[in-house]
């Protein structure tokens, strides 16, 4: 229940809001027309939600902390329970599989290409888990590795006619390749100098593309990249965008079989053992430096994968496509989706992506949620959306 | 390893200092313009790293909403002045008020800041925190958008080119002169807050040990609210002074700020005061003599450069202790 | 014959702090050797000069596994020691919290497997084989320590003294003929510390290592140990067997006379 005493003190922080907020968000200063205009009504907004913003904060508060007394171990997500219950799991999984294959046919091209971006994400997010949710790597630059994938594919395909389905296998060995070679000098730094740098690293490549015309033709992009080739057919548009929608989800479908292997071996153990405690992890045997760049090099190879379909699906691209903000996205869907969990981040993906393409009306506030997210999540619930849960082995005696 | 590091570092000295002295013959005037251009803009780089390198030293975080904090100051500033300014107010009196907001306000939003973001996730793992201070300042930069403009807006001229200086403005400005000497004083107020006040010694003592702080009776919550308010503080009038150095301003400029302060503070030694003004300064010099001298385009793939280079050959600084990891 | 590890005018300086100040420490093959001295004598340093966490000022530190030659482990990293043999387990206890217990185990058997990111991917039979074998080992161990009733549970939940345990279970999944334990029974109720005990010779009788331990429970100690070494101040003051040690003046002006209030 809320008690007076939360009434009184939201009351008082949402009179700080109002003082805290008024110059920004009373004032609207245009120093270019010499015009100032005063927003008065935005008081009452800001009021009120800050009111109700501090009654949720206590209300998150306690719930955590009344989580914290109660035994904590029997909380796994639903979408876990009806993945390892035998009954559900392979009804539940047709059905997605159903959706996914009639989903281009029953709605409009506008659809299917939207859904094409937000699965863009899905892979992307699924490569960042594993440098910041399984290896606990906070890595800012992961868009130069995107950017590496699209760029690969531009440029090869306008200078030497390579086709999309040599410059994928090729994009991913290029990702891993980069990843390994900003790695090895990077990786000894501790957590929040790694993000530092490959924040720097990210916009590096932005400036450097933005900037080396002859090379990659500067701000105003690349255009008319071609789509992934259909091997002689011809594709109306529709067919084509239909043709990279299931290109997508074959990718897709390949990360996380990949991913999700990765994550139960003896690889993906070290990961995780590192991201607990680094000393420990060493003192078990395992190589610091080796995990943290067979991390690093698996997560950039994701990258650039994405980064060669989202060239062919849009045709064109610049620089802008590559700033420190996408990386943040990125971000946003693993620690959104849950860290470390497959399962979320897919979920995290299509959610925090799809959502503002469909709401229009809120899009422009998508990164100010984002951040608020951020820090909500961190603060109340720093497992996200959908938890990670770890595989179960059952045991059986090796007859030797 | 040791020798090999002096040969290298002596090496790279001897070239610089090559060039430089090539340099000062052929053109003296517009060498002397660069190094005053890279001073004046590592003061600016002191002011917002002085708040960086101060908060980390007590949580060992980086804040990433200083930048933010700093724009904010700087479009308050813009804020009061254009206000007072449409109701005729005299020059002197905007620019102090615009001061005297800027640092308010600036003050208030470190402190509510690090009541949100940073307070509940003290004892939380260090990846979760710098997820939330990166959360922070892409909520804050998005509220400033959103409450006033994507676009770049010209700054008033606050600090006005006095007459008398008029024979050496070609050389530096008056009000690059100001940044320098704002840049002189906050610092040398800041060290002596440090170093001589009850409060000054409770923040050394905290950024040591907080639970022994706390069990001699340091208000270790109080010590970090002063420590965001201060740094906030200094990053105000940094926002100012540079928004009136550059002319305009945008809700975007904190972010870059902040990490090249950073960066700064990193190569000065982070933690330590002197060391982020000092690795402001050749951060300062770097830049300015680096696009005077080769690439323009490429400023700040050059202090993105120099912090890799840096953190790899010596992760502690020019001024920093190295830290012996505890098991 | 050759002491199993070896360690010859260690050194260890922080700045101007000497931690340890030219030890020598000799463990035979098969012994059970405790590592006892007040606080902040300089005993974890130690453990960390050993495991190649610190890198010593000055000083030796060499092995001679059974069967195998004599070989010195200055300037290897933390992971390599482990490699050669020795493990360890830590006085604030350090379990991968995100992982259930038997992962924990398989985390210790890390080591000893090969393969790879390809092999991951693709997992081919060798591979397949070896992550099987790998469960069933690191069960095996489990079984053994008496942890069985808790493979899938996740290691936060553990209650306090099965943490600990765990620890040992962990350190030993890595094929080690040296373990060191730092503090094993620190916080374990009577109980817990008589099993602890138990478990601790059961592991030299059976599973063929030697134990090189720090402890505080002075009941423990005595009762476990053929060998004791004592350090004071960075320094090694003394070294015997239980009874030795007991009746040593210097020993017990270290510990003010009253070392049996320290457990």
């Amino acid at each position: 229940m809320i008690t007076k005493n939360e009434i009184k003190q939201s009351f008082f922080l949402s009179m700080w809001a109002i003082i805290l907020t008024f110059p920004l968000m009373v004032i609207k200063v245009n120093t270019i027309k010499n015009i100032v205009i005063f927003r008065w009504w935005n008081i009452l907004y800001v009021a009120i939600g800050a009111f109700v913003a501090s009654l949720l904060w206590n209300y998150l508060l306690r719930r955590k902390e009344e989580g914290a007394k109660k035994d904590t171990k029997d909380s796994i997500p639903i979408v876990h329970r009806l993945l390892q219950n035998q009954k559900f799991r392979l009804p539940f999984l047709a059905t997605i599989g159903v959706i996914a294959l009639v989903y281009p046919f029953v709605t409009p091209m506008y659809h299917t290409s939207i859904m094409i971006s937000a699965l863009v994400y899905v892979i992307l997010g699924l490569g960042l888990n594993i440098v910041v949710g399984l290896a606990g790597l906070l890595d800012l630059g992961y868009v130069f590795f995107y950017a590496i994938g699209a760029y690969a594919y531009a440029l090869l395909n306008l200078h030497f006619g390579i086709s999309f389905w040599i410059v994928l296998p090729l994009s991913a060995l290029l990702g891993a390749l980069f990843g390994t070679l900003l790695g090895y000098p990077v990786l000894r730094l501790r957590g929040d100098y790694l993000a530092i740098v490959t924040l720097g690293f990210g916009e590096i490549i932005r400036i450097v593309l933005e900037n080396w015309v002859e090379f990659s033709n500067g701000p105003r992009g690349i255009r008319n990249i071609p789509g992934p080739d259909s091997f002689g057919i011809e594709l109306t548009q529709h067919q084509s965008v239909i043709y990279i929608y299931f290109i997508i989800i074959a990718v897709c479908l390949i990360t996380i079989f990949f991913v999700q292997r990765l994550e139960n071996s003896r690889i993906g153990r070290a990961w995780i053992a590192m991201r607990d405690d680094e000393i420990a992890c060493q003192a078990m045997g395992i190589d610091k430096t080796k995990t943290k760049l067979t991390a690093f090099a698996l997560g950039a190879t994701w990258a650039g994968l994405a980064g060669v379909i989202f060239a062919a699906k849009t045709s064109y691209i610049n620089p802008m496509s590559f700033t420190i903000w996408e990386s943040i996205t990125i971000l946003c869907v693993v620690v959104i989706g849950g860290m470390g969990s497959a399962v979320g981040v897919i979920a995290g993906a299509l959610v925090l992506i799809l959502l503002p393409e469909y709401l229009r009306a809120v899009a422009e506030y998508r990164m100010l949620v984002f951040g608020a997210l951020q820090v909500v999540v961190m603060v109340f619930k720093p497992e996200g959306l959908i938890e990670a849960v770890r595989k179960t082995y059952k045991y059986k005696k090796i007859k030797e | 390893m040791k020798w090999l590091n002096i040969i290298l570092g002596a090496a790279v000295a001897g070239i610089l200092a090559f060039f430089a002295v090539k340099e000062i013959i052929h053109d003296p005037v517009y060498f002397l313009e660069l190094f005053l251009g890279g001073l004046t803009r590592g003061s600016i780089y002191a002011l917002i790293a002085v708040g960086y390198t101060m908060v980390y030293g007590i949580i060992e975080l980086i804040n990433f909403a200083h930048g933010e904090i700093y724009m904010i100051g700087g479009y308050t500033a813009l804020i009061v002045a254009s206000v007072l300014g449409l109701w005729g107010y005299n020059e002197v009196v905007i620019v102090i008020l615009a001061f005297v907001f800027a640092i308010a306000y600036s003050c208030a939003y470190g402190f509510t800041v690090e009541k949100i973001a940073y307070k509940p996730l003290r004892n939380a793992p260090r990846l979760s925190a710098l997820i939330s201070a990166i959360g922070m300042s892409l909520f804050l930069q998005n509220y400033v958008m959103l409450a006033q403009t994507p676009e770049y807006l010209p700054f008033p001229e606050l600090i006005p080119q006095f007459e008398f200086w008029e024979p050496w403005a070609h050389i530096i400005t008056a009000p690059e002169m100001m940044i320098i000497l704002t840049t002189v004083i906050v610092t040398a107020l800041l060290g002596m807050l440090i170093k001589f006040t009850k409060m000054g010694k409770s923040m050394r003592a905290s950024s040591q040990d907080k639970i022994m702080s706390a069990l001699v009776g340091i208000n270790v919550n109080k010590v970090i609210s002063t420590t965001f308010v201060v740094g906030s503080a200094t990053a105000a009038i940094g926002g100012v002074l540079i928004a009136c150095h550059v002319g305009q301003i945008n809700f975007f400029v904190g972010f870059l700020a902040g990490i090249k302060a950073f960066v700064a503070a990193v190569l000065g030694g982070i933690g330590s005061i002197p060391g982020a003004v000092l690795g402001s300064l050749v951060l300062g010099w770097t830049e300015s003599f680096f696009t005077g001298y080769f690439w323009s385009e490429y400023e700040d793939v050059c202090a993105f450069t120099f912090l890799v280079v840096i953190l790899i050959f010596r992760p502690s600084g020019i001024l920093g202790r190295k830290e012996t990891k505890k098991v | 014959m050759e002491p199993i590890l070896n360690i010859k005018n260690l050194t260890m300086k922080f700045g101007g702090l000497t931690a340890l100040n030219s030890v020598d420490i000799a463990i035979k093959k098969g012994e059970i050797a405790a590592l006892i001295g007040p606080n902040g004598a300089g005993k974890t340093t130690l453990f960390n000069c050993i495991t190649g966490i610190y890198e010593p000022t000055e000083g030796d530190v060499q092995i001679t596994p059974p069967g195998k030659p004599t070989d010195s482990l200055n300037g290897l990293k933390p992971n390599i020691v482990t490699e050669r043999g020795l493990a360890r387990t830590f006085q604030n206890i350090r379990l991968f919290h995100g992982m259930t217990v038997l992962e924990n185990v398989m985390i210790g058997r890390h080591c000893r497997l090969k393969s790879g990111i390809l092999g991951a991917m693709f997992k081919p039979k060798s591979q397949k084989l070896e992550e099987q074998q790998a469960v069933a080992d690191s069960y095996e161990i489990l079984e053994k320590i008496g942890l069985e009733q808790f493979v899938n549970e996740m290691a936060i939940n553990l209650p306090y003294g099965a943490q600990r345990r765990l620890e040992i279970a962990r350190a030993l999944a890595t094929n080690p003929f040296l373990l060191l334990l730092d503090e094993p029974a620190a916080g374990m109720n009577p109980q817990e510390t008589k099993e602890l005990d138990d478990l601790i010779i059961w592991l030299r009788d059976n599973e063929n290592v030697s134990i090189l331990l720090i402890e505080h429970d002075m009941k423990l100690v005595m009762s476990l140990s053929d060998n004791i070494h004592v350090v004071d101040y960075g320094k090694k003051i003394a070294e015997g067997t239980a009874l030795e040690i007991k009746n040593n003046p210097i020993v017990i002006k270290a510990y003010l006379g009253d070392e049996s209030e320290d457990a």
